[in-house]
């Protein structure tokens, strides 16, 4: 009777827990309500963790406390102290961790069990599978977003046999522990199927170029979930199932927005042209012949003018302003050029910093107003009507080859109409192509001027030399 | 057993509908905290790991499933922290000035 009792209390935890989910997801659509949401989803969280440590029959109990308190300790302080640079990466990490618990979950549960009915060995198998692709291929989004290692697409000969092959001794061994379905025999090569899982998941995300790795992330995140969902079906807890199935869900829908954001197919983005091909669209059409083309460089004291007696400024944003942590001088130039009488905007192009909305966040952080943040569609038809557009470490979404050139990689990507200023001036490092790996034809412009050097030491030239002006 | 499978079924797809409408119309300033956000929510991996942690016997497989419940706990712990950090940002007073040592 009592344990009765508690079994539907346990049960209707993750009812509530699943409603809380729900209510989350739907608050974290919404700007007013995306925090509460959150924290909504994290209070469900609670609840579903609390009920399942009350499972009877659970044994280890101080060991899965003691294993919760040891995740908690490193995963807390890097997700509190990471700059919000970092953020993407970060993301990239916990999805690798909770793919990689997912593929635990499915072996271990594997081995231990006798008598698994067919249909959850298919769950274990897609679980495994899943769960261990999203992991490493987090993995390596990580190490590339970290630039661990090179963020241009890796590529070696043969790459796609290997990976077919690969795929296809997956298969084989997929099909086989579903057929075997039990004993030392499937255990064994579920194992095998596992650790090439693994490999597969690395060598699928290596040859997709940096600039890419957002909407990889989103994919293997919406895996991550499924990976979830699959394992609930094994355990028979729907907690799992519905959580997993809702993040395998929207996160699919957010991939496609991403792609839609840039103009690309999902397809393209995993297979296409950065990262397809050897890089031959990338590093060949066009580029070669660029490093030919002129630059004019320009002191900051000679970019200060035009700016300190402009009327209307727009400033594009890009990653560079984000890794030179730059953001709070770039609103301590604005307010200057404001105070002079200069009309400052900012352009958000919607892939600017790393991920959609990576940017906002960058520059609420550093207490830039919303209102003069402007998305693309809102202000591309008035950089014609302004005198100076200062682009600070953005590339790849300024590139007029975008619009004009059928043969570039980013061709249909939709840019910021940057060229069509009266001035431009780029603050860059250095004349290093972007992520994206092509020559930008905006920096040969006639119009334009380059700031060589560090965002951040360039801004506080420029503001010293605009106070002087 | 099958009923729980068809249960399992009905539960998965309506919650696949479910989480497509919910997203369906999000701006793209909210696309980076609602990833990190869902990311949060596929730490219920975790109640998975606890389960199999609780349940199996013999080093190895208590190895493996501890590696799990460590990993999954990080996961949802890591993944709300960043996503509140994050929407902590929308939420600041515009030009509230002073915080000028942000991370």
């Amino acid at each position: 009777m009592i344990d009765n009792w508690r079994d539907a209390l346990i049960d209707w935890s993750y009812v509530v827990a699943a409603i809380l989910f729900v209510v989350g997801l739907k608050q974290l659509g919404s700007p007013a309500t995306a925090q509460r949401g959150n924290q909504l989803a994290a209070i469900g969280m609670a609840i579903a963790v609390v009920a399942t440590l009350f499972t009877r029959g659970l044994d280890n109990r101080l060991l899965i406390l003691v294993g919760i308190a040891v995740g908690a300790v490193i995963s807390v302080y890097p997700a509190r102290t990471v700059k919000m640079t970092a953020m993407p990466q970060m993301v990239a990490i916990f999805n690798g961790m909770g793919g990689a618990t997912a593929a635990l979950v499915s072996v271990a549960e594997f081995q231990d069990k006798v008598d698994v009915p067919r249909g959850e060995v298919i769950s274990i198998v897609l679980g495994t599978l899943i769960g261990s692709i999203s992991f490493t291929g987090s993995m390596i989004a990580f190490a590339k977003l970290q630039e661990l290692m090179s963020g241009r697409p890796i590529v070696f000969p043969s790459q796609k046999t290997v990976n077919a092959a690969l795929a296809g001794v997956i298969g084989v061994l997929a099909i086989l522990v579903i057929a075997i379905q039990e004993g030392n025999a499937a255990r064994t090569l579920l194992v095998l199927m596992f650790l090439a899982a693994l490999v597969l998941g690395a060598s699928l995300v290596l040859p997709i170029g940096g600039a890419d790795m957002p909407v990889v992330i989103a994919i293997l995140n919406s895996l991550t979930g499924l990976a979830a969902a699959l394992t609930g079906f094994v355990l028979g807890n729907q907690a799992l199932v519905v959580a997993g199935a809702l993040v395998g869900a929207s996160g699919s829908l957010l991939t496609m927005l991403m792609a839609r954001a840039m103009n690309r197919s999902v397809a393209n983005v995993l297979f296409g042209a950065f990262g397809g091909g050897p890089a031959v669209g990338a590093g060949g059409g066009g580029g070669d012949g660029g490093e030919a083309l002129p630059v004019r460089e320009i002191s900051a004291e000679d970019a200060a003018v035009p700016l300190a007696y402009a009327q209307r400024v727009i400033i594009v944003p890009g990653y560079g302003l984000a890794v030179a942590q730059a953001q709070h001088s770039v609103r301590e130039l604005a307010e200057l050029l404001t105070g002079r009488g200069v009309d400052v905007r900012y352009a958000i192009h919607p892939v600017a910093g790393r991920m959609p909305g990576h940017m906002n966040v960058l520059l609420a952080e550093a207490n830039v107003s919303y209102d003069d943040l402007y998305e693309m569609e809102q202000i591309n038809d008035d950089f014609g009507k302004t005198d100076v557009a200062l682009v600070i470490g953005a590339n790849d979404v300024t590139n007029p080859a975008a619009r004009n050139d059928t043969a570039s990689p980013i061709y249909g990507m939709p840019i910021l109409n940057v060229d069509q200023a009266v001035n431009i001036i780029v603050l860059k490092r250095s004349m290093k192509s972007g992520f994206a790996g092509i020559e930008n034809e905006l920096f040969h412009d006639p119009k334009t001027t380059m700031l060589f050097g560090d965002a951040k030491d360039s801004l506080t030239k420029l503001i010293a030399a605009v106070k002087a002006a | 057993m099958d009923n729980d499978v068809l249960l399992g079924a009905y539960v998965f797809l309506l919650a696949i509908f479910l989480g497509i409408e919910l997203i369906g119309r999000v701006p793209a300033t909210l696309h980076t905290p609602l990833m990190s956000g869902t990311n949060a929510i596929h730490g219920i991996v975790l109640l998975g790991a606890m389960l199999i942690l609780g349940s199996v016997d013999g080093f190895l497989l208590e190895l493996i499933g501890f590696v799990a419940v460590v990993l999954g706990a990080a996961n949802v712990f890591g993944g709300f922290v960043v996503t509140d950090r994050m929407l902590e940002m929308f939420r600041k007073k515009p030009g509230a000035g002073g915080a000028r040592q942000g991370k």
